[in-house]
């Protein structure tokens, strides 16, 4: 098992699996004083309320306590000290840390800084590796295997860095995919020779109808304005697709629908009941799978 | 004739180290990377002369000094076909490439504006990609591509 939680390409297939398996356990039981007497730092040097309360929960779960801060307003990292100095104080006091800051390498640099073991929980629009594990841990769940799954990425796939993880996490598991996105917002080339040279076929559209019928997982995203350089850029796709009830007629029976979550108009509360919608479920899961990091991180199987 | 006065230059120290087939463009990044500026052996530079497989390039000659291959494989993203000449008594005793390390570190600048290293005092890390011609970096923190060497100020 690794130290860290860095970025999700510094897991094999088997560890990813292995996290998994545990996220499970996890699931079965949601309760376990695994970790009582240890104490988790959750440091927030962006604001992010739903990957914390994830986190804090699932420490809270385990029986661990946490301490931290969810902005930097108020803190000594405003009067501009610095990201190492924060880090090695820490980290004498706890036995983990997980962090989100907006500087991309972030949480790598303060993995080399410090002995204890540090979880990603986003940095910049680089990873966030905990989403992407639970994105593969409720793709198996709904699908009952990851492999040969096929993937309909739809939304912002050129600066969604949940679409980029996924995709690459995907690639040990012989997946195919449709990108429908506008043009301003396609996926990369980089990730499309990426897929060529493993042999992994996929197909692109702007249209959300077209390949919604042959796809077992329909993961939308959300356009970002953060990500955004031009406003006018963002002006113009920011409503492209909205996913509604009736446009659901003649999906796979297995089809689930999923999204990392804060969601703005790309599905609309009617498909909320449908028998597809399953993004609540998703971000349970991000419990379960947290839990299982923290666990494995500090030693536990 | 260009090719015996380049030899005639490349012989000119009596021993040291000749770094030929320098882009002439990058010559003042090379000087800076292997911190000649601070150097106190004699120290010879030419810039603009002709080559034909560069065009325009430089040579740094230094003399009474030879360097670890470790050292000068730090010249490599900015002078990817240079050759380094060992020059002892006036004769060439060896003429070798320089090797593209796998990792850069402290050298290059990354790309990437919102990455760790530009805002914080981290030290830069790259693996090197080779691409057809072309090397390009992928940061070990960003895990973005630097497409163009940048070298990092000192
Ligand atoms: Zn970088």
């Amino acid at each position: 098992m690794h130290k860290n939680l860095i970025s999700i390409h510094d897991f094999s297939k088997e560890e990813i699996l292995h996290i998994l398996s545990v996220a499970r356990e996890m699931e079965a039981n949601k309760s376990q004083k695994l970790l009582e007497g240890k104490v988790v730092a959750c440091l927030f040097f962006e604001p992010s309320t739903r990957t914390r309360l994830s986190f804090e929960t699932a420490a809270n779960r385990l029986g661990a306590r946490v301490i931290g801060f969810s902005d930097v307003a108020n803190t000594s990292i405003s009067k501009g000290e610095t990201l190492k100095d924060t880090i090695k104080m820490v980290s004498n006091y706890v036995d983990i840390i997980v962090m989100r800051h907006p500087l991309e390498g972030a949480a790598r640099y303060a993995s080399e800084v410090c002995d204890i073991p540090v979880v990603n929980a986003g940095d910049g629009a680089n990873q966030h590796p905990s989403q992407t594990l639970l994105d593969l841990y409720t793709i198996l769940e709904t699908q009952g295997r990851l492999d040969n799954v096929s993937i309909n990425m739809v939304g912002d796939l050129k600066y969604g860095r949940t679409v980029h993880s996924l995709l690459q996490a995907m690639s040990h598991f012989n997946p195919s995919f449709c990108f429908t996105s506008p043009a301003e917002l396609k996926m990369p080339m980089e990730y499309k020779e990426f897929l060529d040279t493993r042999g992994i076929p996929y197909t692109e559209t702007a249209s959300l109808q077209k390949h919604l019928r042959d796809c077992d997982i329909l993961y939308m995203t959300r356009v970002q304005q953060e990500r955004f350089n031009d406003p006018m850029e963002y002006e113009k796709v920011k409503d492209v697709y909205r996913l509604e009830r009736a446009m659901l007629d003649g999906v796979r029976p297995n089809m689930k629908i999923l999204h990392p979550l804060p969601r703005v108009g790309e599905i609309a509360d009617d498909v909320d009941d449908t028998p597809y919608a399953y993004y609540y479920k998703q971000a349970e899961n991000g419990m379960y799978v947290r839990m299982a990091i923290i666990a494995c991180l500090l030693g536990y199987k | 004739m260009s090719e015996k006065n380049t030899q005639l230059k490349v012989s000119a120290i009596k021993d040291g180290t000749v770094l030929d087939h320098i882009p002439a463009q990058n010559i003042f990044q090379v000087i800076d990377i292997l911190d000649l500026s601070q150097a106190l052996n004699p120290v010879t530079i030419g810039v603009n002369l002709e080559s034909k497989s560069l065009g325009r390039k430089g040579i740094i000659k230094i003399a009474d000094r030879f360097f670890a291959d470790e050292e000068l494989s730090r010249i490599s993203l900015a002078a990817p076909d240079a050759t380094v000449n060992i020059i002892r008594n006036y004769e060439v005793v060896s003429k070798k490439k320089i090797d593209l390390p796998a990792e850069v570190v402290g050298i290059a600048k990354c790309s990437n504006p919102m990455c760790v290293t530009n805002r914080q005092a981290v030290t830069t890390r790259f693996k090197t990609v080779k691409e057809g011609e072309k090397v390009k970096l992928l940061c070990h923190y960003c895990e973005k591509t630097t497409e163009e060497f940048i070298p990092l100020r000192h």
